[in-house]
């Protein structure tokens, strides 16, 4: 048997089709579901971080979208250079310019598992499972990649030791207090992981059988030609 | 906490009716004033802003004299107080009397302040958005102003009446010849709001009787396209020249009356634009015959040497401060236009109309010794300070504004004294088609024992009125001492009508043009570039450091050092201090710079940020160092001379 047939699993029959309809019908509606949340995700926020301290009683902000930073970053940049930490814009340079691709790919993964009817189907659907929590992972990376490898010639490098901001939830740098929380985009793409599962539940549902079936028959089709031999 | 509060009262000595006026006006941090006041600076030649009703001083704003923290006059700023400059003569101090805000449909609109000088006849136009001033015009007729500023409805014009007469551009003529040779002034320049600018080729001037012309107004509604002046001296006293006439204060008040003066503004501009003027040092002057042929100007009685001249609300009437008179004279608009359509008058001995008296006033209202000023409020009262009384008089509006209120109309209603001597008063938007009430502040020339005096110059006292209640209540909430003089008229307006910027736009902003400059050092463009004897200097800001940090040039170099503060933080503001070449910038977020000098001394001179920025800001410096022209001369690679050079 071929290994591509083996990934792809059965085809559909136009009667079982019309048989069972809605069977079919909604696990690849959820994932397309999950695909568009993706990305949609895109052009929201990933991540926020506030950052209050006496002389800014209305805080400064950072926001981070999968492509870029937004809020006060070049003020928080002048100020981090006081403790000696790189521009913002220099972390995840990388991450940042592969996002749209990375995301288009994610989309399409989740498209193909429409037409793999076959236990591959879960490992072409986990990279978007796995997404926001890969995220919030890179992220804080670079966090503690920024923060532990200040310059030590810095102004306030005696005050300000090097230091991991969390990732989530509050800290303490110098003078500040920093609150970080995940955004809209992020709960989009959590919840299109969530989504990604139950889709693989229905999934898995309305193709085992199929492919349970398939099995057999290419089992016996291979026992047929050894006998033959 | 109530026994607490009573036991500081106690301690205090503090009465039950002081505590409610301490709750009036006790601001908690961080809380910001209802009301902005802007109060002209007096000889500061300056503008006060001033919240209302804590009575914070906010802002200097700096406008004929030079201000080193606003970096105004040191380095730049020159190009705006050159402005009002006469030929070489620089002028660097003025005597600021009436600041007008800027006006749409008779309301304060927030955008732009206007302030006269009286000591030089100068007006200055200052924008809002960066409370800067960005123009100063020296007026080319007049050497003598009062009745600036006050603008027309739409703030079309700026009104700047003038006030002791002179001949034509002060120019010489002997005072024998006054009557001939002297004249008075009335200018209006156009505003354009567009550019937020004065025009002067659109401007023009009005050549009056040589009257003394005091304060004016402009109508609005009823009276819109009209302008309303006082005048004191119809006497053509000219003083005590040969030991026998009376010196000017008594000789200026001999007759009964005087005359108030009624501007057709809207057919002056017809006369103006149909070119039916002479041309004065390039400016546009309507002589005085021209004037009474054309119908623009009439006279009308008033009590002798009066003060203020000011329009109510809906402009249907028009307040005479007698000064020397105990009354207010009302005048009725609609009388005004019956008596000029039925030709009522008397020419006077230059010709122009005088209107009858009795079929213009409307009323008149006895207050008190010494009427000067009057503004409006809500309830249909109107408030007028009375100089000698040292009080400030509530009294009633009749006519439309009679329903406003309990009393009847044309009535005082109440008095309170004042500490002391008050001059002009300021009531909540209360020179506007729409005053507010609420707050009033009253602007005393003395303040004798309410302060502790620092030397014989005394404070100036600013007293906060509570009017918000109708009727004979009207207490004294606080006094403010202001230690810079003297401030004459006060406009105040709903804070909220101000929109002004916290840091500028973009960066690179120039202030003077309101726009970025494309030109401004940027980030990466730092450094220094020489051209002959020229040198460039681009350099930025933030904090803690510019760049560059050294800069190094020959003396007898010409230096041009522009300098872009990149910061976006409110707050974020880099000065920018060079000794001995007397240099001080304030650089406010985005904001861009540029002066020139030439290194006329050589030396050492660490320059240094002179506004207290972070943490690091003592660091914040660098070295210009200035080598000398001998030294630098046997450094310089040896050139041939230049062809045709001199032995």
């Amino acid at each position: 048997m071929h290994p591509i047939k083996n990934i792809i699993g059965p085809r559909l029959s136009n009667s079982e089709f019309r048989a069972h309809r809605w069977r079919y019908l909604l696990p690849s509606g959820l994932l397309l579901v999950a695909a568009g949340l993706l990305v949609a995700s895109f052009r929201q926020p990933y991540w926020r971080m506030r950052l209050y301290a006496p002389q800014y009683p209305k805080g400064l902000r950072v926001v981070a979208y999968l492509n870029r930073l937004e809020g006060d970053v070049r003020e928080i940049d002048g100020l981090n250079h006081y403790i000696g930490m790189r521009p913002l814009n220099e972390a995840a340079q990388l991450e940042r310019k592969a996002a749209p691709l990375l995301v288009g790919v994610l989309a399409c993964l989740l498209c193909a598992v429409i037409f793999i009817h076959s236990p591959w189907a879960a490992l072409f659907a986990s990279p978007a499972l796995l997404w926001p929590l890969g995220f919030l992972l890179d992220l804080h990376l670079w966090l503690a990649h920024f923060g532990t490898n200040l310059e030590p010639t810095a102004a306030l490098s005696t005050s300000i030791k090097p230091f991991v901001p969390p990732v989530l939830g509050e800290g303490v740098i110098g003078q500040f207090r920093t609150v970080a929380r995940v955004g809209d985009g992020w709960r989009l793409a959590l919840t299109a992981a969530g989504i990604v599962l139950v889709a693989l539940w229905f999934h898995r549902a309305a193709y085992k059988p199929l492919w349970d079936e398939y099995r057999r028959a290419a089992r016996s089709a291979t026992a047929g030609e050894a006998r033959r031999a | 906490m109530t026994s607490v509060a009573e036991q500081v009262a106690r301690e205090r000595n503090l009465t039950p009716d002081d505590v409610v006026a301490a709750l009036k006006t006790y601001m908690p941090s961080g809380r910001i004033d209802e009301y902005i006041m802007f109060a002209s600076g007096g000889h500061s030649g300056q503008v006060f802003v001033i919240g209302v009703p804590s009575m914070r001083l906010l802002k200097t704003i700096a406008v004929f004299t030079p201000e080193p923290w606003q970096g105004y006059g040191f380095g730049v700023g020159d190009e705006i107080l050159r402005g009002g400059d006469f030929e070489s003569r620089a002028i660097r101090w003025a005597d600021t009397h009436h600041p007008a805000l800027s006006e749409t449909n008779g309301e304060y609109d927030g955008q732009y302040l206007f302030i006269g000088d009286k000591s030089s006849s100068r007006v200055a136009v200052i924008d809002l958005r960066d409370f800067e001033t960005k123009q100063i015009l020296k007026n080319p007729v007049a050497i003598s102003d009062h009745g600036g500023c006050f603008v027309t409805p739409n703030t079309g014009y700026v009104v700047e009446g003038g006030q002791y007469g002179t001949p034509r551009g002060w120019e010489y003529a002997s005072i024998e010849d006054y009557q001939k040779a002297y004249k008075g002034y009335v200018t209006f320049w156009k505003f354009d709001r567009e550019r937020g600018r004065i025009d002067p080729a659109r401007s023009f001037c009005m050549e009056l009787p040589p009257y003394w012309q005091d304060l004016f107004d402009a109508g609005k509604f009823e009276s819109d396209g009209w302008i309303f002046g006082n005048s004191f001296n119809t006497e053509l006293a000219t003083g005590n020249v040969d030991g026998k006439s009376p010196p000017f204060e008594a000789g200026v008040s001999q007759r009964d009356n005087d005359y108030l003066h009624i501007i057709n503004l809207k057919k002056a501009e017809q006369v103006f634009q149909a070119g039916k003027f002479e041309k004065f040092r390039d400016f546009a002057v309507i002589p005085l015959q021209t004037s009474i042929e054309e119908g623009l100007l009439y006279f009308t009685p008033e009590p002798k040497s009066p003060h203020g001249v000011d329009v109510a609300p809906k402009g249907d009437f028009i307040v005479v401060g007698g000064k020397l008179d105990p009354h207010v004279s009302v005048y009725s608009m609609a009388k005004i236009k019956k008596a000029i359509e039925a030709k009522k008058w008397q020419p006077d001995p230059y010709g122009v109309p005088v209107l009858d008296y009795d079929a213009t006033l409307e009323v008149q209202v006895e207050l008190g010794l010494g009427p000067l000023h009057t503004v409006f409020d809500d309830k249909g009262y109107a408030y007028t300070s009375l100089f000698l009384d040292s009080a400030i008089a509530r009294w009633t509006l009749g006519g439309p504004y009679q329903t406003l209120h309990k009393e009847p109309a044309w009535t005082l209603v109440k008095k309170t004294n004042v500490q002391y001597n008050v001059g002009h008063v300021c009531a909540a938007e209360g020179d506007t088609a729409s005053p507010d009430g609420k707050y009033f502040v009253s602007l005393n020339k003395w303040s004798i024992d309410r302060f502790f005096h620092p030397g014989p110059l005394f404070p100036q006292n600013l007293q906060l009125l509570d009017i918000s209640q109708p009727g004979d209540k009207m207490p004294v909430l606080y006094d403010m001492p202001l230690g810079v003089g003297e401030p004459h008229y006060a406009q105040m307006v709903k804070a909220d009508k101000l929109k002004p910027w916290s840091v500028y736009p973009e960066i690179g902003w120039d202030p003077h043009a309101q726009a970025v400059d494309p030109t401004a050092p940027k980030p990466g463009q730092e450094g220094v570039q020489r051209d002959g004897n020229q040198v460039t200097v681009v350099m930025t800001a933030t904090r803690s450091h510019f760049t560059p940090e050294h800069v190094k040039v020959k003396q007898g170099d010409k230096v041009t050092w522009r300098i872009t503060n990149v910061e976006r933080t409110e707050d974020a503001i880099h000065g920018f201090a060079l000794p001995l070449y007397n240099i001080n910038l304030s650089l406010e977020p985005g904001e861009t710079a540029t002066f020139h000098f030439e290194a006329t001394h050589a030396g050492t001179f660490p320059w240094y940020c002179s506004e207290f920025c972070s943490a690091l800001h003592l660091e914040m410096m660098g070295y210009l160092l200035v080598e000398p022209a001998r030294a630098a001369a046997l450094d310089a690679p040896h050139e041939p001379p230049a062809p045709g050079a001199g032995s």
